[in-house]
This record gives C-alpha cells, sequence and structure tokens, in this order.
C-alpha cells in the first residue's frame, strides 16, 4: 500500500481513458478529470477546466470597486468573505483610507468563522468521499450554526456580500458576540467527535496515509499555498507573513505537518478549525468601539497604477491585482485563485495510485471549481 | 510468532476505533433532544427569518399608498447586473412646477443577486428587503415586478 506501483506500459491498447465527471459527486462541481488507466492505477490524468466560467475578471472592467465585491462571493463560494476583504483592501491601500479598528476586528472574526466552516464542510464531504456517510451530516450540523451567525449580521448564508470598500455593510447584529461565543463552547465539545469517527477510524487511516505524497519541494514549485501546502511543511500562511486587518494583534500557530499526504492535509484542516477556535476566542471580547464603515466617495476611482493584495483564504493564497487608469471601473483586473493553481499538481500526485485513491487525492485539495474557473 | 500477534493487535485496534466511531452515532440515535433538522414544510407557519434575511427587494409603502422613492435612478446606476429599471415621469406639482416622479419601479428577480447596493445606496430609504424565501413560480414573467404600487404617491416631506 506505501509503495508507489511502477507501471509499465508494454501495450498500447492495455491504456484504458474514462472520463471522471463533470457531473462526479466527488468533485463538488463542474470538473472534468480525463484519467488514463492502466488496469485499475492511474497513469496520468488531465483536467478540463470551464466549464462554469463566467468571465468574471472581464466583468469586472465594465462595473466599479463596489459591485465587483458580489462577484468575488461567487468565485470561491467557501471564502466568501475573504474574497470580499481582498478587494476592499486592494481598494483601501490604493486610495490610503484608514480603518477604524471595529472593522479590522469585524473582518477578522468573520473571515476566520468563515474559514471554520468551510473547513467544516471539507470534514463532511471527505468523509462521504471516502464512504462515511454519518460524517457530511455531523458536519453540516455544526456549519448550518455559523451559518445562522452569518444570516443575522450580513443577511446571507452563503454569498454574504458583507464588506464593501472602507469598511463593512451593517453593523454587527446584537445577539452576535453571545452567539459566536455560545458556538465556539459548542463546537470546541464537537471536535473530539470528528477525531473519534473520522480521524481514528481504521479504514480512513488506511485509505489516506502514504497516499499523494507531497514533497516541500514540489509543494514549492507547483506554487501550492495554503493547508495543502502546509501540510508538506511549507510555511505560507499569508496572516503570519503579511498579517492584514487584525492577525496582528492574534496570537496563533501555523499549522505545519512535514508528511505531506492525503492524511496531512486532512489533518492540518482540522488542526485550524482548532486555530480559528482561538483566534475568534482573542478578539470576540474586546471588539472596539467605533464606526463599521467609513464614509467613501459615491464613485470610487482608483489613482493611476498598478495594485495588489493577497489574503489566506480557506483554501491558500488569493491574490487580486488591479491595474487603474483611473478611471471608477478597473483597466484590468486578475486573481490569482488558490484553487487553479492547487489543480495543477493533481496529476503529479495520482500518478501511480488506484483510481479510488484519486477521490481521496482530489478530496484532500478540497477544490473549489467556481474559483478554478472564475 | 511476533507477526501474528501484531497481526491481532492490528486487527483489535481497527475494530476497536470503529466502537469509538459507533459510539458516537449510537449516542445521538438514542438521544432524540440532539435532532436540529427542522420539518419544513409543516411548519412554514411559524418559521421566521431573521431581519436582515435579504429575501427580495420590495418598496415599503404606508397606509395611504405613499412610498418615499423621488424617481433619481442611484439604484439603477448602483445595480451590477441590470436588475432594476426606473422609469420616471414628470409630474406639474401644485405650485405650478415640474418635478420628476417615478413612474413605474421596475424589479426583475430572476436576475437579482441579492448584493444590497440598492437598498444601501437609495437616500431616501425607498427600498427594503423582504423575509418572503419561496420565490419558484410557474411563469418567467410574473419574476419581473413593479414595485410601486398602481395609483401610489411620494410620501410627504421626501425630497
Amino acid at each position: 500500500m506505501e509503495e508507489k506501483v511502477e507501471i509499465i506500459a508494454t501495450d498500447e491498447k492495455q491504456e484504458f481513458i474514462i472520463n471522471m465527471g463533470p457531473q462526479h459527486p466527488s468533485t463538488h462541481g463542474v470538473l472534468r478529470l480525463v484519467v488514463s488507466l492502466q488496469g485499475e492505477m492511474v497513469k496520468s490524468l488531465q483536467p478540463h477546466i470551464g466549464y462554469i466560467h463566467r468571465g468574471i475578471e472581464k466583468m469586472c472592467e465594465s462595473i466599479t470597486y463596489p459591485q465587483i465585491i458580489h462577484l468575488t462571493d461567487r468565485m470561491d463560494y467557501l471564502s466568501a468573505h475573504q474574497n470580499n476583504e481582498a478587494v476592499c483592501l486592494l481598494v483601501e491601500k490604493a486610495l490610503e483610507v484608514d480603518i477604524s479598528d471595529r472593522i479590522k476586528y469585524i473582518r477578522t472574526i468573520m473571515s476566520e468563522l468563515s474559514r471554520l466552516q468551510s473547513h467544516q464542510l471539507f470534514w463532511a464531504t471527505f468523509g462521504m468521499d471516502l464512504g462515511g456517510q454519518t460524517c457530511y451530516f455531523y458536519g453540516l450540523r455544526d456549519r448550518e450554526m455559523i451559518l445562522d451567525i452569518f444570516e443575522e449580521t450580513t443577511g446571507g448564508r452563503m454569498l454574504v456580500s458583507y464588506n464593501c470598500p472602507g469598511g463593512v455593510m451593517y453593523d454587527l447584529h446584537p445577539d452576535f458576540q453571545k452567539k459566536v461565543k455560545d458556538y465556539i463552547k459548542y463546537f470546541r465539545k464537537k471536535l473530539p467527535e470528528y477525531d473519534a469517527i473520522l480521524t481514528g477510524n481504521v479504514i480512513f487511516r488506511e485509505r489516506t496515509t502514504g497516499i499523494g505524497t507531497l514533497s516541500l519541494q514540489d509543494a514549492i514549485s507547483f506554487g501550492i499555498t495554503g493547508p495543502s501546502a502546509r501540510a508538506s511543511g511549507l510555511s505560507c500562511d499569508i496572516r503570519k507573513h503579511e498579517p492584514y486587518s487584525a492577525y496582528d494583534r492574534v496570537k496563533f500557530n501555523e499549522v505545519l505537518f512535514t508528511e505531506g499526504d492525503t492524511c496531512a492535509r486532512y489533518l492540518a484542516r482540522v488542526e485550524e478549525m482548532r486555530e480559528s477556535l482561538n483566534i475568534i476566542e482573542q478578539l470576540i471580547d474586546n471588539i472596539p468601539e467605533g464606526p463599521y464603515a467609513v464614509k467613501m466617495k459615491p464613485v470610487i476611482k482608483l489613482p493611476e497604477g498598478d495594485y495588489f493584495q493577497r489574503v489566506e483564504t480557506a483554501r491558500g493564497e488569493l491574490g487580486v491585482y488591479v491595474i487603474s487608469d483611473g478611471n471608477k471601473n478597473p483597466f484590468r483586473m486578475k486573481f490569482r485563485s488558490p484553487n487553479f493553481v492547487n489543480l495543477g499538481v493533481l496529476n503529479h500526485l495520482a500518478k501511480g495510485f488506484k483510481i479510488a485513491d484519486l477521490i481521496a487525492i482530489s478530496g484532500s485539495l478540497d477544490l473549489i471549481i467556481p474559483d478554478i474557473d472564475r | 510468532m511476533s507477526n501474528i500477534s501484531e497481526y491481532f493487535k492490528d486487527v483489535f485496534n481497527g475494530v476497536l476505533s470503529l466502537l469509538k466511531g459507533m459510539r458516537v452515532t449510537a449516542g445521538y440515535f438514542f438521544k432524540p433532544s440532539a435532532i436540529v433538522t427542522q420539518k419544513y414544510p409543516e411548519n412554514r407557519k411559524n418559521l421566521v427569518m431573521f431581519e436582515r434575511f435579504k429575501g427580495e427587494v420590495v418598496m415599503p409603502h404606508n397606509e395611504n399608498n405613499e412610498h418615499k422613492c423621488t424617481g433619481c435612478g442611484i439604484c439603477e446606476i448602483n445595480c451590477p447586473n441590470g436588475t432594476i429599471e426606473v422609469i420616471p415621469k414628470s409630474i406639474i406639482t401644485e405650485d405650478g412646477k415640474k418635478k420628476r416622479a417615478i413612474d413605474k419601479h421596475i424589479y426583475r428577480l430572476g436576475m437579482c443577486t441579492f448584493c444590497a447596493l440598492c437598498v444601501k445606496t437609495c437616500p431616501s430609504n425607498a427600498l427594503a428587503f423582504s423575509q418572503k424565501f419561496e420565490h419558484a413560480v410557474f411563469d418567467r414573467a410574473s419574476l419581473t415586478k413593479q414595485l410601486n404600487k398602481p395609483g401610489s404617491q411620494l410620501m410627504k416631506g421626501v425630497e
């Protein structure tokens, strides 16, 4: 099980090509993988993307900066809040707007809550991909409570559109702090359950340990970011290296593993849930008073030049690059989305493993297809 | 000999790990108070959405059939995907001046992405979100709505 199986193609006729997707349940979206098989072993695979390409980057060129926010929701819908934040931080950086501490705290708490719900959905679906249906219900049960907190404050469950240039759309709901504190207490009790159901499970361990090992060197050369890279020992957390919002005021550990296999990628995300809880706990009690949004001009025009801002989403580094010609809409907008880059390593990881392991590997990368296609 | 004992140890530990997981599920099986699912169509009558829930854009009218929309068209400019169309008309006020007013405020629910920019930027707070969430209709044309009620007028004191 541990060692890679050497495939020697004796006869090309033995090669068997199947299409995994675009409607495969384990791809969580419309991703088509053309897998070339030798028996049950994956010889090579080629991802075909673009099934839900909406041309978001091109659309951004014709709309104003506040309007761009709602499109970024629809890229990586599980870290919608961090995507919003990236654009807002960029606009604020370009206009040199000073935002109040309250906004920074609100944004950080919201970001961590969305990271938490994203990893919970990962845990739920990853268990389901590997045949553990129970995980799905338990993961979604806990995620539902975060979505309720979102809904109460922002009015949206997944596509929150909560950030706007210069602050946030609405002030926090009066019940927000109490609900979040209750939730932290509740979820700390539930995390051991997660470990009992999936992490310690012998079948799960056998199916993930030693599968799809990504070395540190490969992680760097493929440009992998996020928990997938940190499982290989690559320290790449933007929250640590280039702190934005209130991340420079909290103490947290960057979760690092050295194994780099599917199991390590899973464990890195479970550990990140614990770290997210720690971050929220440090901030929730001392949200400073102040305005929740800075008054901006009705028409936001960025000065001529190019700007770049990156944030850590639940899946890795999101970079936003804008070239402005001084108008109210960007001349060119480019998103460096984490999932598109992480998808590139799939062929390298799955080569030589069984097709059932391909499900585990692609599941552990936690790909969100709308973010790949944009 | 050591191989055999290791084998049985592995089997024992494996079964133990499965039982640990089973204990969690069995615990929930015998604890009906932990059920969180809602019986949706049955609980429709007492289902309350959150106050800020973005159901659909509405224009609140008071009891005299008056609204706050002046027909300035800022919501139309701010809408990122052409959901809102403001059709203005000019009316003559009591002192004989021409004034811009709303004729029709068209809202296309099928195109709306609920970004809340129209509600947020409206200078006279004429728009709001309703808590209605059951939007399914048989005819697509009925998703295009006119927000100002027929015969409605501008509320007094709103410029």
